[in-house]
């Protein structure tokens, strides 16, 4: 059978759907990151204060609002790419899959998106 | 025709799961548990961005009784995610496929995640 893929397709390896092993790849990048972000994270939850000065004060160190910026990125991206593969296997209908699809991505890219700017603004804010 | 001895693949309601297969697919639900609590807590975020008064509007009710059980569960899901995660990146590079193996690490998983769960729960709490 003659192969219809172009010589620079096959060399780069990528295959039909074009991103080869990158979500697989992907995903374990920002578990990797995630390690010490959720550890760290998990013992903040659980000392959420009910106050906004004290909160705003954790907030407002340098190294906690990169960590905060970095695990938000990490989390949305890793949750997107964990939601994609649940409902590409639960959800039968093509027309279904892909509108529950666009949802689960937009929902990740909205919460992201909210949670990067409230750290900036609670950081930046007089 | 009909060959009654021959083996049938594994039922879901009447095969009892290994061990491995529970983790499995409670990887999957704390994943999308984490990912949906998640969103609750970027939404407390952004009410602390928008101020004082509406953070503090906001806060007790993840103080309040409701608010205290999503927090267990979520810490609880977020542990297990954690551990159950770290087994599947060792399988990732080659390590730990062995029987044996496989049912020490899901039993580790599970007591870890017990103990983080109650180490979080009591320096949270006391601090």
């Amino acid at each position: 059978m003659r192969d219809l893929r172009s010589p620079l397709s096959r060399v780069k390896g990528l295959g039909s759907a074009r991103e080869g092993t990158g979500h697989f790849w992907h995903q374990r990048l920002t578990a990797l990151l995630l390690i010490p972000l959720a550890l760290w994270i998990g013992f903040c939850i659980a000392a959420l204060p009910a106050d906004y000065a004290t909160l705003a004060a954790w907030v407002r160190q340098p190294l906690v609002t990169v960590a905060l910026v970095l695990l938000i990125i990490a989390v949305f991206y890793h949750a997107q790419l964990g939601l994609q593969i649940v409902i590409e296997d639960y959800v039968a209908s093509h027309a279904g899959r892909t509108l529950v699809l666009l949802i689960s991505n937009l929902l990740c890219l909205l919460f992201g998106t909210v949670g990067v700017i409230s750290v900036l603004k609670i950081s930046f804010g007089a | 025709m009909s060959n009654h001895n021959q083996p049938v693949s594994p039922h879901l309601q009447i095969y009892r799961l290994p061990l491995t297969a529970i983790l499995s697919i409670t990887h999957r639900l704390t994943g999308v548990f984490l990912a949906f609590g998640c969103m609750l807590l970027v939404w407390l975020l952004a009410a602390a961005a928008q101020g004082a008064e509406s953070y503090e509007a906001l806060a007790p009710h993840f103080q309040a009784w409701y608010g205290q059980i999503f927090m267990l569960g979520f810490l609880f899901s977020l542990y297990l995610h954690f551990c159950n995660g770290i087994r599947h990146l060792f399988w990732d590079v080659g390590y730990g496929f062995e029987l044996e193996t496989v049912d020490l690490t899901a039993k580790l998983a599970i007591v870890m995640t017990l103990v983080l769960t109650f180490v979080t729960w009591l320096v949270g709490g006391a601090g």
